[in-house]
Protein backbone atom coordinates (compact mmCIF):
# COMPACT_ATOMS: atom_id res chain seq x y z
CA UNK A 1 0.00 0.00 0.00
CA UNK A 2 1.82 3.55 -1.19
CA UNK A 3 1.27 6.28 1.46
CA UNK A 4 2.50 9.87 2.03
CA UNK A 5 2.82 10.67 6.01
CA UNK A 6 2.94 13.85 6.96
CA UNK A 7 3.74 14.45 10.79
CA UNK A 8 3.55 18.10 11.90
CA UNK A 9 5.07 19.66 14.94
CA UNK A 10 4.43 23.11 15.95
CA UNK A 11 6.45 24.91 19.01
CA UNK A 12 3.52 25.39 21.54
CA UNK A 13 5.40 28.68 22.63
CA UNK A 14 6.75 29.95 20.45
CA UNK A 15 5.83 33.84 18.90
CA UNK A 16 6.79 34.39 15.09
CA UNK A 17 5.56 31.87 12.92
CA UNK A 18 6.87 32.62 10.07
CA UNK A 19 10.31 31.95 11.68
CA UNK A 20 9.33 28.54 12.58
CA UNK A 21 8.10 27.57 8.37
CA UNK A 22 11.36 28.91 7.54
CA UNK A 23 14.02 27.05 9.56
CA UNK A 24 11.51 23.91 9.72
CA UNK A 25 13.04 20.73 8.44
CA UNK A 26 11.90 18.00 6.70
CA UNK A 27 13.06 14.01 6.74
CA UNK A 28 11.84 12.43 3.28
CA UNK A 29 12.14 8.50 3.46
CA UNK A 30 11.72 6.05 0.34
CA UNK A 31 11.04 2.31 0.62
CA UNK A 32 11.13 0.02 -1.61
CA UNK A 33 10.85 -3.59 -2.05
CA UNK A 34 14.34 -5.86 -2.01
CA UNK A 35 15.37 -6.87 -5.16
CA UNK A 36 14.88 -10.28 -4.19
CA UNK A 37 11.35 -10.43 -2.92
CA UNK A 38 8.52 -11.01 -5.93
CA UNK A 39 7.50 -7.17 -6.68
CA UNK A 40 4.16 -7.83 -8.70
CA UNK A 41 3.19 -4.89 -8.75
CA UNK A 42 6.67 -3.57 -10.46
CA UNK A 43 6.14 -6.37 -12.84
CA UNK A 44 2.31 -5.40 -13.19
CA UNK A 45 3.10 -1.63 -13.37
CA UNK A 46 5.98 -2.25 -16.24
CA UNK A 47 4.16 -4.20 -18.43
CA UNK A 48 1.38 -1.18 -18.57
CA UNK A 49 4.18 0.67 -19.62
CA UNK A 50 5.51 -1.59 -22.29
CA UNK A 51 2.11 -1.89 -23.71
CA UNK A 52 1.33 2.30 -23.94
CA UNK A 53 4.88 1.82 -26.18
CA UNK A 54 7.38 3.35 -23.18
CA UNK A 55 10.42 1.65 -24.52
CA UNK A 56 13.65 0.57 -22.78
CA UNK A 57 11.89 -0.12 -19.21
CA UNK A 58 14.08 -2.68 -18.13
CA UNK A 59 12.69 -3.12 -14.21
CA UNK A 60 9.94 -1.42 -12.34
CA UNK A 61 9.97 -1.13 -8.49
CA UNK A 62 6.77 0.33 -6.94
CA UNK A 63 7.67 1.33 -2.93
CA UNK A 64 6.27 3.90 -0.89
CA UNK A 65 7.26 7.68 0.26
CA UNK A 66 6.78 8.74 3.76
CA UNK A 67 7.69 13.20 4.67
CA UNK A 68 7.76 13.65 8.12
CA UNK A 69 7.84 17.57 9.09
CA UNK A 70 10.35 17.80 11.92
CA UNK A 71 10.22 20.67 14.81
CA UNK A 72 12.12 23.39 13.77
CA UNK A 73 15.48 23.94 15.79
CA UNK A 74 15.74 20.06 15.33
CA UNK A 75 19.39 18.68 15.72
CA UNK A 76 19.91 17.70 12.42
CA UNK A 77 22.44 14.49 13.51
CA UNK A 78 20.13 13.29 16.30
CA UNK A 79 16.83 13.53 14.16
CA UNK A 80 19.02 11.47 11.43
CA UNK A 81 19.62 8.70 14.25
CA UNK A 82 16.41 8.81 15.64
CA UNK A 83 14.76 8.15 12.16
CA UNK A 84 17.32 5.38 10.99
CA UNK A 85 15.81 3.61 14.08
CA UNK A 86 12.43 4.50 13.19
CA UNK A 87 12.70 3.51 9.47
CA UNK A 88 14.41 0.25 10.33
CA UNK A 89 12.10 -1.17 13.40
CA UNK A 90 8.68 0.59 11.97
CA UNK A 91 8.75 2.52 8.70
CA UNK A 92 10.07 -0.43 6.67
CA UNK A 93 10.56 -4.23 7.14
CA UNK A 94 14.22 -5.07 6.49
CA UNK A 95 12.87 -8.61 5.38
CA UNK A 96 11.29 -7.63 2.44
CA UNK A 97 12.16 -3.61 1.95
CA UNK A 98 15.44 -1.36 1.42
CA UNK A 99 15.17 2.77 2.11
CA UNK A 100 16.68 5.80 1.60
CA UNK A 101 16.64 8.49 4.23
CA UNK A 102 17.41 12.03 3.82
CA UNK A 103 16.71 15.06 6.09
CA UNK A 104 16.49 18.90 4.36
CA UNK B 1 -9.17 -23.81 28.99
CA UNK B 2 -9.16 -19.72 28.41
CA UNK B 3 -8.45 -18.23 25.14
CA UNK B 4 -7.50 -14.48 24.55
CA UNK B 5 -8.89 -13.31 21.27
CA UNK B 6 -6.90 -9.65 20.68
CA UNK B 7 -9.16 -7.24 19.51
CA UNK B 8 -7.11 -4.38 17.15
CA UNK B 9 -9.27 -1.31 15.39
CA UNK B 10 -10.47 -3.08 12.41
CA UNK B 11 -9.89 -6.62 13.67
CA UNK B 12 -12.85 -8.78 12.24
CA UNK B 13 -12.24 -12.34 12.82
CA UNK B 14 -12.33 -12.24 16.65
CA UNK B 15 -15.97 -13.09 17.18
CA UNK B 16 -15.65 -15.67 14.43
CA UNK B 17 -12.39 -17.01 16.67
CA UNK B 18 -14.56 -16.75 19.88
CA UNK B 19 -17.49 -18.57 18.23
CA UNK B 20 -15.36 -21.23 17.61
CA UNK B 21 -13.37 -21.75 20.81
CA UNK B 22 -16.38 -20.89 22.86
CA UNK B 23 -19.73 -21.73 21.06
CA UNK B 24 -18.16 -25.29 19.28
CA UNK B 25 -15.34 -26.38 21.43
CA UNK B 26 -17.22 -25.28 24.85
CA UNK B 27 -14.05 -23.82 25.93
CA UNK B 28 -13.79 -20.04 27.62
CA UNK B 29 -12.88 -17.46 24.96
CA UNK B 30 -12.58 -13.51 25.90
CA UNK B 31 -11.69 -10.48 23.72
CA UNK B 32 -8.54 -8.26 25.14
CA UNK B 33 -8.40 -4.51 23.88
CA UNK B 34 -5.37 -3.91 22.26
CA UNK B 35 -4.68 -1.20 24.81
CA UNK B 36 -4.49 -3.65 27.85
CA UNK B 37 -1.53 -4.47 29.34
CA UNK B 38 -2.11 -7.73 30.33
CA UNK B 39 -4.13 -10.65 29.07
CA UNK B 40 -5.02 -11.80 32.72
CA UNK B 41 -5.31 -15.72 33.19
CA UNK B 42 -5.31 -17.06 29.57
CA UNK B 43 -4.03 -20.25 28.66
CA UNK B 44 -3.48 -19.32 24.57
CA UNK B 45 -3.35 -16.09 22.84
CA UNK B 46 -5.07 -15.89 19.35
CA UNK B 47 -4.35 -13.18 17.29
CA UNK B 48 -7.02 -13.08 14.72
CA UNK B 49 -7.66 -11.93 10.90
CA UNK B 50 -8.97 -8.65 9.77
CA UNK B 51 -7.03 -5.45 8.52
CA UNK B 52 -5.70 -4.14 11.44
CA UNK B 53 -5.39 0.03 11.71
CA UNK B 54 -6.63 -0.38 7.69
CA UNK B 55 -3.34 -2.31 7.36
CA UNK B 56 -1.34 1.12 6.93
CA UNK B 57 1.66 0.93 6.09
CA UNK B 58 2.60 -2.41 6.18
CA UNK B 59 -0.28 -5.18 7.08
CA UNK B 60 0.39 -5.59 10.86
CA UNK B 61 3.27 -3.20 11.00
CA UNK B 62 1.19 -0.99 13.22
CA UNK B 63 -0.67 -3.29 15.70
CA UNK B 64 2.78 -5.05 16.91
CA UNK B 65 3.52 -1.98 18.91
CA UNK B 66 0.50 -1.92 20.95
CA UNK B 67 0.52 -2.19 24.43
CA UNK B 68 -0.88 -5.63 24.37
CA UNK B 69 1.68 -7.00 22.18
CA UNK B 70 4.34 -6.86 24.73
CA UNK B 71 2.23 -8.92 26.54
CA UNK B 72 2.03 -10.94 24.14
CA UNK B 73 5.75 -11.42 23.48
CA UNK B 74 6.04 -11.78 27.55
CA UNK B 75 3.60 -14.69 27.10
CA UNK B 76 5.14 -16.50 24.46
CA UNK B 77 8.70 -16.20 25.92
CA UNK B 78 7.49 -18.20 28.79
CA UNK B 79 6.10 -20.65 26.48
CA UNK B 80 2.75 -19.57 26.14
CA UNK B 81 0.36 -20.61 23.30
CA UNK B 82 0.45 -17.99 20.30
CA UNK B 83 -1.68 -18.62 17.08
CA UNK B 84 -1.81 -15.89 14.67
CA UNK B 85 -4.75 -16.55 11.90
CA UNK B 86 -4.49 -14.14 8.56
CA UNK B 87 -3.87 -10.26 9.83
CA UNK B 88 -2.94 -12.51 12.89
CA UNK B 89 -0.19 -14.09 10.98
CA UNK B 90 1.10 -11.19 9.76
CA UNK B 91 1.29 -9.17 12.78
CA UNK B 92 3.14 -12.09 14.65
CA UNK B 93 5.96 -11.81 11.54
CA UNK B 94 5.99 -7.90 11.72
CA UNK B 95 6.35 -8.16 15.97
CA UNK B 96 9.71 -10.97 15.06
CA UNK B 97 7.50 -13.46 16.87
CA UNK B 98 7.83 -15.69 13.84
CA UNK B 99 10.47 -15.15 10.96
CA UNK B 100 9.92 -14.30 7.16
CA UNK B 101 7.11 -11.87 6.18
CA UNK B 102 3.42 -11.77 4.13
CA UNK B 103 3.67 -9.81 1.07
CA UNK B 104 1.06 -9.03 -1.80
CA UNK B 105 0.18 -11.72 -3.54
CA UNK B 106 1.52 -12.67 -6.54
CA UNK B 107 -1.47 -12.28 -8.70
CA UNK B 108 -2.23 -8.58 -6.76
CA UNK B 109 -5.53 -10.06 -6.37
CA UNK B 110 -7.69 -10.20 -3.31
CA UNK B 111 -8.34 -14.00 -2.46
CA UNK B 112 -11.35 -15.81 -1.16
CA UNK B 113 -11.96 -19.33 -1.66
CA UNK B 114 -11.36 -22.28 0.25
CA UNK B 115 -8.17 -23.99 -0.10
CA UNK B 116 -6.58 -27.57 0.30
CA UNK B 117 -3.63 -27.66 3.03
CA UNK B 118 -1.46 -30.38 3.58
CA UNK B 119 -0.25 -30.63 7.27
CA UNK B 120 3.91 -30.85 7.08
CA UNK B 121 4.25 -32.01 10.82
CA UNK B 122 1.95 -32.94 13.15
CA UNK B 123 4.80 -32.36 16.33
CA UNK B 124 3.66 -29.01 16.94
CA UNK B 125 1.03 -28.12 20.06
CA UNK B 126 -1.07 -26.61 16.50
CA UNK B 127 -1.26 -29.82 14.35
CA UNK B 128 -0.70 -33.00 16.93
CA UNK B 129 -4.67 -33.55 16.18
CA UNK B 130 -4.71 -33.90 12.90
CA UNK B 131 -5.57 -36.82 11.74
CA UNK B 132 -2.85 -38.28 9.46
CA UNK B 133 -2.79 -37.96 5.67
CA UNK B 134 -6.01 -35.90 6.26
CA UNK B 135 -5.67 -33.06 3.37
CA UNK B 136 -7.49 -29.97 4.87
CA UNK B 137 -10.28 -28.35 2.93
CA UNK B 138 -10.25 -24.21 5.02
CA UNK B 139 -11.10 -20.89 3.25
CA UNK B 140 -8.42 -18.19 2.78
CA UNK B 141 -9.31 -14.59 2.34
CA UNK B 142 -6.15 -12.15 1.99
CA UNK B 143 -4.19 -9.87 -0.27
CA UNK B 144 -1.48 -10.08 1.52
CA UNK B 145 -0.70 -13.81 1.76
CA UNK B 146 2.55 -14.45 -0.09
CA UNK B 147 5.30 -15.83 2.64
CA UNK B 148 8.79 -14.40 1.65
CA UNK B 149 11.42 -15.15 3.98
CA UNK B 150 15.39 -15.08 2.65
CA UNK B 151 17.21 -18.50 1.62
CA UNK B 152 19.11 -18.81 5.13
CA UNK B 153 15.44 -18.85 6.96
CA UNK B 154 14.03 -20.71 4.39
CA UNK B 155 16.65 -23.56 4.96
CA UNK B 156 16.72 -22.97 8.79
CA UNK B 157 12.53 -23.57 8.96
CA UNK B 158 13.04 -26.80 6.89
CA UNK B 159 16.08 -28.16 8.78
CA UNK B 160 13.82 -27.50 12.28
CA UNK B 161 10.15 -28.96 11.06
CA UNK B 162 8.99 -25.19 11.28
CA UNK B 163 6.65 -25.26 8.65
CA UNK B 164 3.87 -26.92 9.99
CA UNK B 165 1.19 -26.55 6.29
CA UNK B 166 1.30 -26.16 2.49
CA UNK B 167 -0.94 -25.23 -0.12
CA UNK B 168 -1.54 -28.28 -2.13
CA UNK B 169 -4.11 -29.74 -4.70
CA UNK B 170 -6.99 -32.06 -3.69
CA UNK B 171 -4.97 -35.06 -3.77
CA UNK B 172 -2.13 -33.61 -1.77
CA UNK B 173 0.22 -32.68 -4.08
CA UNK B 174 2.43 -29.50 -3.65
CA UNK B 175 1.89 -28.15 -6.94
CA UNK B 176 2.04 -24.64 -8.13
CA UNK B 177 -1.22 -23.77 -8.97
CA UNK B 178 -2.75 -24.99 -5.86
CA UNK B 179 -0.50 -22.49 -4.61
CA UNK B 180 -3.07 -19.27 -4.48
CA UNK B 181 -1.03 -16.49 -3.78
CA UNK B 182 2.74 -17.51 -4.78
CA UNK B 183 4.34 -18.43 -1.51
CA UNK B 184 8.02 -19.91 -0.81
CA UNK B 185 7.58 -23.39 -0.71
CA UNK B 186 3.80 -22.83 -0.67
CA UNK B 187 4.00 -22.12 2.86
CA UNK B 188 0.67 -21.51 4.65
CA UNK B 189 1.22 -21.70 8.13
CA UNK B 190 4.76 -21.85 10.30
CA UNK B 191 5.42 -22.11 13.85
CA UNK B 192 8.73 -20.73 15.48
CA UNK B 193 11.56 -22.54 16.61
CA UNK B 194 10.57 -23.54 20.13
CA UNK B 195 6.81 -24.30 18.73
CA UNK B 196 4.92 -22.72 20.84
CA UNK B 197 4.19 -19.71 17.97
CA UNK B 198 2.49 -20.31 14.73
CA UNK B 199 0.86 -18.01 12.21
CA UNK B 200 -1.11 -19.07 8.77
CA UNK B 201 -2.92 -17.56 6.12
CA UNK B 202 -5.96 -19.95 6.39
CA UNK B 203 -9.17 -19.55 8.86
CA UNK B 204 -9.56 -22.79 10.71
CA UNK B 205 -11.92 -21.06 12.71
CA UNK B 206 -14.21 -20.20 9.40
CA UNK B 207 -14.20 -24.10 8.90
CA UNK B 208 -14.84 -25.30 12.57
CA UNK B 209 -18.32 -26.88 11.81
CA UNK B 210 -19.97 -28.25 9.05
CA UNK B 211 -22.83 -25.53 8.84
CA UNK B 212 -19.96 -23.29 7.70
CA UNK B 213 -19.13 -25.70 4.49
CA UNK B 214 -16.23 -27.44 6.38
CA UNK B 215 -14.88 -28.77 9.89
CA UNK B 216 -11.77 -29.34 9.07
CA UNK B 217 -10.26 -26.53 10.74
CA UNK B 218 -11.53 -27.49 14.18
CA UNK B 219 -8.58 -30.63 14.44
CA UNK B 220 -6.01 -27.21 14.13
CA UNK B 221 -8.10 -25.99 17.32
CA UNK B 222 -8.27 -29.04 19.14
CA UNK B 223 -4.87 -29.76 18.49
CA UNK B 224 -3.90 -27.02 20.59
CA UNK B 225 -6.73 -27.57 23.17
CA UNK B 226 -5.37 -31.34 23.63
CA UNK B 227 -1.63 -29.50 23.88
CA UNK B 228 -2.86 -27.36 26.67
CA UNK B 229 -4.91 -30.39 28.45
CA UNK B 230 -1.62 -32.74 28.29
CA UNK B 231 0.59 -29.72 29.78
CA UNK B 232 -2.16 -29.48 32.27
CA UNK B 233 -2.20 -32.96 33.03
CA UNK B 234 1.35 -33.28 33.28
CA UNK B 235 1.57 -30.17 35.64
CA UNK B 236 -0.52 -31.43 38.03
CA UNK B 237 0.78 -35.32 38.24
Amino acid sequence: MSGIFCIQKFLAHSSNFSDIVHASMKAKIIITPKKAVVDPQGKTVQGALEQMGYKGVTSVHVGKYIEIDLAPGTDKAAAQKALNDAAHKFLSNPIIEDYKLEIE
Amino acid sequence: MNFAVLQFPASNCDQDVIHAFGNVLGHSARYVWHKENSLGDADAVIVPGGFSYGDYLRCGAIARFSPVMQAVKQFADNGGLVIGICNGFQVLTEAGLLPGALVRNRDLQFHCEHIFLKTATHDSPFTNKIPAGKILRIPIAHGEGCFYADKETLDSLVAHRQVLWQYCDAKGNLTDTANPNGSLLNIAGICNERRNVAGLMPHPERASEPLLGSDDGRSVLESMIHSLQSKQAATVA
